[in-house]
């Protein structure tokens, strides 16, 4: 479509904006005046509204489409939650009004819902208190690493440098581990995805500041030897951080605080349900076990003797601000509803339901494609397009088959230690129909893949582009258009 | 009447203790899709017995974990009762002239529809991009928007808000110079510095602040200055800064390339359709908040983070970003591009542990640039720089109360009240009005300064009132 820029016309308007009553004058210093006006289009309201909805419409969404998008939880978001964030008592609020003095008294509804949010995570998942500030799930793991870099200082333990880090770990872990100063070390995986017990042995030591856990494992397997880890490192002197991101499998029915970790970060996109917005905003909450504590972000959020909330700057020892203010708080009060809503019990349905959905693909999928590990899963299976290699379609292919096919493909070549991977995340939200047509349509790319692979090669050709050029993109890139 | 406790009839958080050896309940939950037949076909179909045994199979053999903070489910319709009454816990009324770097603008009501189209909002990260053109396009139209606003080349498809911000673009000018020595002037946002401090508090930087003296609005241009030397990675300058002054920061941005040390200019976006742009300004990169564009203030977020960049930044930026290309008939289309700089192929040595960006923010912020367009957006700059004009005229008779600087500003003017800043405001908040930042809270020193900020949404009356507030205040 063309750019909305190239839609533009001198002397349209989409804004109606109030006549100035007061005289028009300004007060700049004439020597930082822009000579030209931002060139931005130039065009009605009904030519916005039209282009961005047919752009809106080129899309694949959880609301048009089966989106089984490994790793992403890419569940059903629920319309209410919309309508509570859109509330104007939650929307208007000025977020500096939480710095002045008495401003909490005007904030106390917002307050209200964060700090219950922090008892309802710390609760669900087996931790002392949390944090809302990270502003994603990356931000939350950074947060985590901070958290136990703060403890190692804490501790006199500042040589502990090394952070351990499974090679099926997503890239976010060793980034986020080298942001807060640690140096990253690899722990290997078996096929299962388990970490290798030996070799994490090996290189536990006086300069491991911790590990970081992907619970369950970035395969989709719940480890039954986390508690047994978590002991070796807590040996060692290091401290164990869960990565949430597969929390959707777990929610409550385990608690990675029982288990052993002291810290862990949760996604409430995936979890609990807030829109993925295209790729954000998100939330990634980071809750602790009472020893990284005096260590969170400030300022907290306090509930005074007579039951109304304010905010505690007095963190002598906290890491500082993650966020300018108190997190992503819309996008926190969608999460907050989210798990009023379900309830306690919701929350276990949630995770049974997505397991058992995970498993049924698993199990129906097994005869069409290649598995490295056959045991049960937990929220995700993983598969290997190993099978039609020798016949030129990899996993690329098969994804670019399902679009075709009016699927979301699932997460492909991730995680790196499996090959060809197709990483299938169906969610609780979906019906047995909806997973029965996605197998049958895996079942006949499969059964093309080995009698006509070329069939599949061409794929996509049901959408408004086909295969795009990557290479030519980043060869010569093309990032914006800077002038009519 | 604004503490929740002093209100009759208020519905607080259901809290029900679990009954003991309560079973259960295997009820519908909303959302989930499995009947009690679907659930027994699926049992059967893997060779479960029931959830227990699935569960088992799966070596999950921990006992179930007893939740007690967590109430029970409740419908739609109390849930949405509940959240009403929260939020109608909160102050919305305040006849607010609180700025600081986040302002209340008019937002067009086409706005929201267009954003709440759930095509936009309920997809993920175009890893697909023929399935994710809608998604893919408007961020390439996103950092054209934002090119065109900082005039500089290239823009990358968001960062979680203005404080992130400013600590990617400092890791950028690391990487570039492979110095790392930061200049940063008091004159940049308190917030935008604490979180700075935070985020770099284990990487290889040396943060130096030049202060600005408690008396003055205007940056210490020398100080600056003198402070660039051959080990600086870059010096970080706001404008508007925060007292609202607007510095003319040529020599400080002469002295760094000279020293090929980066400028980097942290903006105000809606500023930036008055003053001129960043790019013609001698900064090489500019980083901010766009909140003003569109998106509600909420008490905190989700905000939106803006980093442009000189073309020859294009490899070191860090975060997504959107590429134009052809497909294989040639057609024009989009893609994530230049991923080799992020974290899922580059892992540790990756620009940045970013991931996502603020997709559906960025989105606002396109969608708010192109309603306003190219007269609007100046129109509510112009607004915003005459109502705040207007404001001094009326303040220009008080005996007592002084507006501060050279004269110059855009939207926000620092006073000089006849005493302290803070308890003028814990007094007005009751009476139902945010006058303004007391700024001592952020700077020692400047306890009788109060910064008020005006936007297009204050009307002539509501800026009198102020004015009559403040002139009318007993200070003694």
């Amino acid at each position: 479509m063309e750019l909305i820029f190239a839609q533009s016309r001198p002397g349209r308007c989409a804004c109606n904006l109030p006549k100035l009553d007061v005289p028009a004058q300004d007060c700049l210093p004439d020597a930082l005046r822009r000579t030209k006006p931002v060139a931005l289009p130039e065009v009605t309201e009904l030519d916005a509204v039209r282009h961005f909805t047919n752009l809106s419409r080129l899309n694949f969404s959880v609301d048009s489409h089966f989106y089984p998008l490994g790793s992403c939880t890419m569940k059903y978001n629920p319309k209410a939650h919309e309508v509570i964030a859109r509330m104007p008592g939650f929307t208007t609020p000025h977020p500096r009004l939480l710095e002045i003095p008495g401003g909490s008294d005007a904030l106390q509804g917002t307050l209200e819902v964060l700090y219950r949010e922090e008892r309802f995570l710390s609760e669900l998942f087996g931790f002392a208190e949390t944090t809302l500030q990270p502003m994603a799930g990356a931000n939350g793991e950074f947060t985590g690493v901070m958290l136990i870099a703060a403890w190692c200082k804490k501790q006199g333990q500042s040589q502990r440098k090394v952070m351990l880090i499974p090679d099926s770990a997503h890239g976010t872990n060793p980034a986020s581990a080298a942001q807060a100063g640690f140096i990253c070390r690899e722990i290997k995986s078996d096929a299962g995805g388990n970490l290798d017990l030996e070799d994490l042995k090996a290189k536990l030591g006086p300069d491991v500041a911790g590990l970081m856990l992907t619970c369950p494992n970035t395969i989709g397997m719940f480890n039954h030897d986390v508690k047994a880890i978590c002991d070796l490192v807590h040996q060692a002197g290091g401290l164990c951080y869960c990565d949430g991101a597969n929390a959707n499998a777990i929610v409550g029915r385990v608690r990675p605080g029982d288990l052993g970790f002291d810290v862990m970060h949760v996604n409430v996109h995936k979890t609990f349900s807030t829109p993925h917005g295209g790729g954000g905003p998100g939330a990634g909450p980071v809750c602790v076990k009472e020893n990284l504590q005096p260590f969170l972000p400030k300022p907290r959020i306090v509930k005074n003797a007579d039951g109304t909330f304010a905010l505690d700057n007095n963190c002598p020892e906290s890491i500082g601000h993650i966020a300018p203010f108190l997190g992503s708080f819309a996008v926190l009060l969608r999460s907050c509803a989210y798990m009023l809503n379900l309830g306690r019990e919701g929350m276990r349905r949630v995770s049974e339901n997505a397991v058992l959905n995970a498993n049924y693909l698993r199990v129906k999928l097994a005869p069409f494609f290649d598995q490295q590990i056959t045991r049960d899963c937990m929220h995700e299976c993983v598969f290997s397009a190993t099978r039609s290699k020798d016949n030129g379609v990899h996993a690329l292919d098969i994804a670019k088959a399902l679009i075709d096919r009016g699927f979301h493909p699932p997460t492909i070549y991730f995680p790196l230690i499996i090959p060809e991977a197709l990483m299938i995340e169906p969610t609780e939200t979906e019906s047995k129909e909806t997973l029965d047509a996605f197998i049958a349509a895996m079942q006949e790319i499969a059964s093309l893949a080995a009698s006509n692979p070329e069939a599949l090669l061409q794929a996509p050709l049901s959408t408004p582009v086909r295969r795009l050029d990557e290479t030519g993109a980043a060869r010569h890139p093309d990032l914006a258009s800077l002038e009519d | 009447m604004l503490n929740p406790r002093l209100q009759p009839g208020v519905r607080r958080f259901p809290n029900q203790a679990p009954r003991r050896g309560a079973p259960i309940k295997e009820t519908a939950v909303p959302y989930i899709a499995n009947t009690d037949s679907d659930r027994a076909e699926m049992f059967a179909a893997i060779g479960y017995r029931d959830f227990a045994d699935m569960w088992q199979r799966a070596q999950v053999t921990e006992p179930v974990p007893p939740l007690t903070a967590l109430p029970e489910g409740m419908s739609e319709h109390e849930l949405l009762q509940l959240f009403q009454q929260l939020s109608q816990q909160n102050n919305s009324g305040l006849l607010s002239f609180l700025g600081g770097g986040y302002y209340d603008h008019l937002i067009p009501a086409a706005l929201d529809a267009i954003v709440s189209r759930s095509e936009f909002y309920t997809a993920y990260t175009p890893y697909q991009p023929e399935a994710s053109q809608g998604t893919l396009q408007t961020i390439y139209e996103y950092q054209s928007a934002i090119c065109r606003l900082t005039g500089l080349q290239i823009a990358n498809a968001s960062l979680y808000d203005g404080g992130s911000a400013v600590f990617e673009a400092a890791l950028l000018s690391k990487r570039v110079t492979r110095r790392s020595q930061i200049i940063i002037s008091a004159g940049v946002s308190p917030t935008f510095r604490a979180m700075l401090r935070t985020y770099s508090a284990y990487q290889d930087l040396t943060i130096q602040e030049i202060p600005v003296a408690p008396n003055r609005l205007c940056d210490d241009l020398d100080a600056l200055e003198k402070a660039i030397s051959s080990d600086t990675a870059a010096v970080i300058l706001q404008y508007p800064n925060f007292f609202g002054c607007i510095p003319d920061f040529s020599a400080v941005t002469a002295k760094a390339k000279k020293l090929r040390a980066l400028s980097i200019a942290v903006c105000y976006p809606t500023a930036l359709a008055l003053l001129q742009p960043p790019g013609e300004l001698n900064f090489d990169l500019a980083v901010g908040e766009a909140q003003p564009l569109g998106l509600s203030l909420a008490c905190g977020g989700p905000y939106l983070g803006f980093m442009a960049a000189k073309s020859e930044y294009m490899r070191k930026m860090p975060g997504r970003i959107a590429g134009r290309t052809t497909d294989l008939d040639g057609k024009t289309g989009y893609v994530l591009t230049l991923q080799a700089r992020e974290q899922h192929i580059r892992r540790e040595n990756a620009m940045s542990n970013i991931c996502s960006n603020q997709n559906l923010c960025a989105l606002t912020a396109l969608v708010y640039l192109t309603l306003l367009g190219k007269q609007g957006f100046q129109e509510v700059a112009r607004q915003c720089a005459s109502k705040t004009a207007f404001l001094r005229q009326c303040l220009a008779d008080s005996p007592e109360i002084k507006v501060l600087g050279d004269g110059t500003f855009f939207n926000e003017l620092t006073l000089e009240l006849p005493g302290p800043a803070d308890k003028f405001v814990r007094q007005a908040l009751p009476k139902g009005c945010a006058p303004g930042l007391p700024l001592g809270l952020y700077y020692p020193g400047r306890e009788k300064q109060l910064l008020v900020a005006v936007t297009e949404k204050r009307t002539r009356a509501e800026i009198t009132t102020l004015a009559k507030i403040l002139k009318e205040a007993a200070w003694n």
